[in-house]
């Protein structure tokens, strides 16, 4: 499977959970800490991301970056 | 960190488009406001419009939309964001303009303006927020609540006897000549948000042909309106929004007879 | 049609602003229909497909000064007209105009009031014009003309104000100055230039983005933004008073009239000179900024002012603000459509020059 991965900026995450709903992996949970405003926000909990970018597609706040393994290298490890 | 690593040798496929202000959004946690921003941004990034383009924000909570959008803009009053939008239309024809409102701006307020606007035909794109309920004000009863819902001024529930029926405006404005492209989308799950992107990239092609008004309806949330968690939203989109608005083209250009 | 030199024809005060516009490269005109200055959106729609500009009926005056806001936010030189009710229709985009700083001149071909009223003549907006009209602190930059030369004269001061303080100016014009003809003489095309301003929103190519608002939701802002706009209202009223003044020299009594009532009233003083009758007038051209200053010196050295007015009494409440107590200020109206005659005028005077002069006979 295509591997991906997220960054998420923790400070402007709103904690929604919109992103959560929309992971097809359930990738994603909720952070128990807070952040400076106040919100826990979402953070990457299982190493099964795909790179789908539905998360960061839903994400209003747009705090997602998604990345994904080219295909030339997911060609090379498989 | 391994994911460090790894980030290397990926390639970024998604990130917040740089026509997005890095300015912290006022929207509530959840609000579909905020998505539809971004995706708006992110069309006007890919087409190669933000030097062209001059966006209008009316009362309402988007009226701050120009501390997001990186792009000119002008605010308007309660409900004449699409005249406002006529007079930037007419005197710089050349530019991309659209107006960016909500159900109580476009369908309560501005009812005029909307209809008119539309059946002049002006060569702007409308984008109408949907959420069935006042946001800015707190969550007071729109022309487009539904039946029963609870608002802070149909406390009983919406009643059709007394306050009329939700105003399907977008079913409304599609019969106008001037209406060229018609359609409704949602954007609270990946799949609708990619459809409303294809929209908008067809109404900006279809403002280049100047042709007539586009008008795209986004089925939104108010998770505070609503009184709802941002993920109890997405059902109540389903179960009860989608049906009284459902999603898709309303009008398309093959329909017209120009 | 030529236009590049100058022309005198003979036009209807409403014509006549329509084609100043146009000579002073008016880029578009939003309006709606209304008695008694639907001739300046006729003119216009017949003219300007000919020459240059946009015209486009809106659908209502709402919508008109919203386009408006749209348009001249967008950098271009526009202007609306209406008349009383219209006005009143528009004055919550005025407001909003003014707070966002946008150049634009509007036309109030006045009519009487108040409700519907009737299409005669009237004075009765002046308070609306001078005083803000809508909600919130601001001012008008506020142009009585008293001639059909001057609804041509004061479109291009009009402009030339309004972009000079990025501010909106009105033309107090009514009915009748509408309606009437008289010969008047138009500037050639060009001699008023226009350049788009850096601050308007024309797409951000090559520089930062631009955006027109009148939103500061932090009171410290919107304090700041207000200190701003009484700053410039101050050096407005610095520097753009304009009136004029008729046989005040040796006046005892002086008459303050505005628009058409002037050039009555300047009928009268001919007509008291003649009786042996001391008196002058003052006409404001600029209602705001009001020439206090005038008003003021006068006041201490004549022994009173009559203020003619086609209302109940508005523009003598700035006369007395001037005059500050140093002498009386009589007050003479008609209403609701009714011009004034110069002899109706020379009668007040005559009762209140007996009045004092019997007053004065008492204290003896």
């Amino acid at each position: 499977m295509i591997k991906g991965t997220v960054l998420i900026n923790s400070e402007t995450c709103k904690g929604c959970e919109l992103c959560i709903v929309a992971c097809p992996q359930d990738s994603l949970s909720l952070s128990q800490k807070i952040n400076l405003r106040g919100y826990r926000y979402v953070e990457l909990s299982q190493d099964n991301c795909t790179g789908c970018t539905n998360c960061a597609i839903v994400c209003p706040d747009a705090v997602i970056t998604v990345y994904r393994q080219s295909k030339q290298n997911y060609k090379k490890a498989v | 960190m391994p994911e460090e690593m790894l980030i290397d040798e990926m390639q970024c496929v998604y990130q917040k488009p740089g026509t997005l202000t890095d300015e912290y959004m006022h929207y509530c946690p959840g609000c579909g406001h905020a998505v539809a921003h971004k995706i708006l941004m992110e069309v006007v990034e890919e087409m190669g419009l933000q030097e062209d383009i001059i966006g209008v924000a009316p009362v309402g909570c988007s009226v701050f939309a120009y501390n997001y959008m990186n792009i000119d803009m002008q605010e308007a009053a309660h409900g004449r964001a699409s005249a406002v939008a006529t007079g930037i239309k007419r005197v710089r024809p050349d530019k991309f303009v659209f107006s960016y409102q909500g159900d109580g701006d476009l369908a309560a307020i501005g009812t005029a303006e909307t209809i008119h606007t539309i059946n002049r035909g002006e060569n702007i794109l409308i984008v109408f927020i949907n959420n069935g309920i006042y946001g800015m004000t707190g969550g007071q009863m729109a022309p487009t609540s539904l039946f029963g819902q609870k608002t802070s001024t149909s406390p009983y529930g919406r009643d059709v006897a007394h306050n009329g029926y939700p105003l399907k405006i977008t079913e409304l404005i599609a019969h106008l000549p001037g209406a060229y492209y018609v359609t409704r989308q949602a954007v609270h799950t990946p799949n609708t948000v990619r459809k409303f992107k294809k929209a908008l990239n067809n109404a900006f092609e279809y403002q280049k042909l100047n042709k007539g008004t586009c008008f795209i309806e986004v089925v939104s949330n108010c998770p505070s309106g609503w009184k709802m968690t941002p993920k109890e939203t997405l059902t109540y989109i389903e179960e009860k929004m989608l049906p009284e608005y459902p999603l898709g083209d309303i009008k398309v250009p093959t329909q017209n007879k120009n | 049609m030529e236009t590049n030199k100058s022309e005198i024809r003979l036009m209807k005060g409403n014509e006549a602003l329509a084609e100043a516009a146009i000579r002073a490269g008016l880029d578009a005109y939003f309006g709606y229909p209304i008695t008694p200055q639907s001739e300046v959106l006729e003119y216009l729609t017949l003219e300007i497909p000919k020459r240059r500009g946009i015209v486009l009926q809106a659908e209502s005056e709402v919508a008109s000064i919203n386009m408006i806001y749209g348009a001249a936010g967008a950098g271009a030189r526009v202007m609306t007209s209406s008349s009383s009710p219209g006005m009143s229709l528009m004055q919550e985009g005025i407001s909003y105009i003014a707070a966002a700083e946008l150049p634009c001149l509007l036309v109030n071909v006045v009519r009487g009031g108040p409700g519907l009223g009737t299409i005669q003549p009237s004075q009765g907006d002046y308070f609306q014009a001078t005083k803000g009209g809508g909600h919130g602190d601001y001012r008008l930059i506020v142009l009585a003309p008293s001639s059909v030369q001057e609804m041509c004269d004061f479109v291009f001061d009009g402009f030339k104000l309004a972009e000079k303080y990025r501010n909106p100016t009105l033309i107090l014009s009514d009915g009748a100055l509408g309606q009437m003809m008289e010969k008047v003489e138009f500037p050639g095309d060009g001699s008023l230039p226009h350049q788009i301003p850096a601050w308007a929103t024309t797409g951000k190519k090559g520089r930062e983005r631009n955006f027109i608002t009148s939103l500061h939701m932090e009171p410290e802002r919107m304090e700041e933004i207000n200190l701003h706009l009484q700053r410039k209202y101050k050096e407005i009223e610095e520097n753009e008073v304009r009136y004029e003044t008729f046989e005040i020299d040796d006046a005892e009594i002086v008459l303050v009239a505005f628009g058409l009532p002037a050039r009555i009233c300047q009928k009268t003083v001919e007509l008291a000179r003649a009786k042996g009758i001391k008196a002058g007038l003052v006409r404001p051209i600029t209602l705001f900024p009001f020439p206090k200053k005038i008003i003021s010196d006068l006041s201490k050295k004549i022994d009173r002012f009559l203020v003619v007015e086609l209302n109940a009494g508005q523009m003598v409440e700035d006369v007395m603000l001037a005059a500050n107590g140093n002498c009386p200020v009589h007050f003479k109206g008609r209403m609701g459509g009714m011009l004034i005659q110069p002899e109706e005028v020379l009668e007040e005077i005559e009762k209140i020059v007996e009045e004092s002069l019997t007053l004065n006979a008492g204290q003896e």
